[in-house]
């Protein structure tokens, strides 16, 4: 998880860190599961100590607590918090599957006679195809127009283009071998 | 292959064969092919187009006879049997869903339905009572009265499922059943598949959609006629999804 996602879930209001799990809980849906809950508190922690984020405890705590418990404290966004926040924004990326890595491992796997290219495509296929029935299956739970069931259509679009690209990559190969 | 599995296979073929044509022209769509289906199991079989995969359906389900080899049906070989007999497997005992839909325009939407019962001898009360009921089974209790015309290309491929569904097929075929369909229907297809799967229907599935590849309990590839790969899609990979959106796991 990237350090501006929270801080730009800060830039509304200051929150405690448990206001912001549940923020990302919500958007993610069963994505979200796999988040170590303990996640949220260390990125505040760092990003507090690169003085994106203040934090303070708000008064009427009890006393007794130990002050520096990150779940006892809200947090907000500093001038540098902000700055970065409108920065992120404006950046443009995107996430991509390491294609490069996988296109060389069949490559390599060949030239060296390491492996059968193509049954490095079959079992990269069995994965994604797994992948994809799981994201799918998720999607099916999700309600019409839920956040987590746009975001999973994304992960079903992105494994279905991966795959069709792994129907390429066989493709090519099978001609290759049965060309040399 | 042992006596066990055949006893929990609803459909199996052995040395399934489909030729066409002869000397240099000769076509091999199905060669040599061993499949088992257990009851209650989703297949699908996925390949290029003309790999053979539609003609293999069509074997199996009794629309054409195979140049060699078994299929069983239940218990019973049905790829020698007589016409009327195997007319009689198609009508009672399988269920077809088409990329193209297949629907009698001039019928609406029930009748569409309640077609096969009434072929099949059943009473009008009866056949209209059960293709009510379809209907509401997937979802279009209330568009019974319209004609496929006035219905979404979704919503047509769940009456064609709906009717399909109408003689309780033991295995139900689909060949592209999300060809024609956008991306919505074709999620509300998936949906319909997988509550037939959870109530126990038996379903083979030709197709060349991972979407609805993804949604069998097992996976067969199939090149120029033959099985080439097997994949148990089942069990999978929990957690690792959110790795794909940019989230650690």
């Amino acid at each position: 998880m990237q350090q501006e996602v929270l801080l730009a879930l800060l830039a509304k209001e200051p929150s405690y860190g448990y206001e912001l799990r549940a923020r990302l809980r919500k958007a993610l849906g069963p994505l979200g599961d796999a988040m170590n809950p303990g996640h949220v508190y260390v990125t505040l922690t760092r990003l507090e100590k690169a003085g994106l984020v203040a934090s303070e405890r708000p008064k009427g705590s009890d006393p007794g607590d130990t002050p520096d418990r990150p779940d006892r404290k809200v947090y907000q966004l500093t001038a540098d918090g902000q700055q970065r926040v409108a920065e992120w924004l404006a950046e443009v990326s995107w996430p991509k599957p390491d294609l490069a890595e996988f296109h060389l491992k069949l490559i390599a796997a060949t030239t060296a006679g390491l492996a059968d290219p193509l049954s490095i495509v079959d079992a990269q296929r069995r994965e994604l195809l797994r992948r994809l029935r799981e994201a799918q299956r998720a999607a099916l739970t999700e309600p019409d127009g839920s956040d987590a069931g746009l975001l999973l259509e994304g992960i079903v679009l992105r494994l279905q283009a991966d795959l069709r690209w792994l129907e390429a990559c066989e493709q090519s190969w099978t001609g290759r071998r049965s060309g040399s | 292959m042992s006596d066990t599995d055949t006893d929990h296979a609803v459909l199996w073929t052995r040395g399934l064969r489909k030729h066409y044509g002869q000397g240099e022209g000769l076509v091999r769509a199905v060669d040599g092919v061993d499949l088992d289906v257990a009851r209650g199991e989703t297949v699908a079989v996925m390949g290029p187009s003309g790999c053979g995969k539609s003609t293999l359906l069509h074997l199996l389900g009794g629309l054409d006879r195979p140049s060699g080899g078994e299929v069983w049906l239940a218990g019973r070989r049905i790829d020698g049997i007589g016409e009327r007999a195997l007319a009689r497997v198609r009508r009672r005992e399988v269920g077809f869903v088409f990329q193209a839909f297949h629907l009698m325009d001039e019928l609406t939407a029930v009748e569409n339905v309640e077609l096969p019962a009434l072929l099949g001898g059943r009473s009008a009360g009866t056949a209209r009572r059960r293709a009510v009921d379809l209907l509401d089974r997937v979802g279009l209790a209330d568009r019974a009265g319209f004609l496929p015309a006035a219905l979404s290309g979704g919503q047509r491929q769940r009456v064609a499922i709906a009717r399909a569904l109408s003689n309780e097929p033991l295995v139900l075929f689909a060949d592209e059943p999300t060809g024609n369909l956008d991306s919505a229907s074709t999620l509300d297809v998936l949906r319909l598949f997988d509550h037939l799967h959870e109530a126990g229907q038996t379903l083979v599935i030709v197709t060349h959609d991972a979407r609805i590849a993804a949604t069998a309990d097992r996976l067969i590839a199939m090149r120029d006629g033959q099985f080439v790969e097997e994949t148990r899609l089942t069990g999978g990979s929990t957690g690792r999804l959110s790795a794909l959106v940019g989230l650690e796991g």
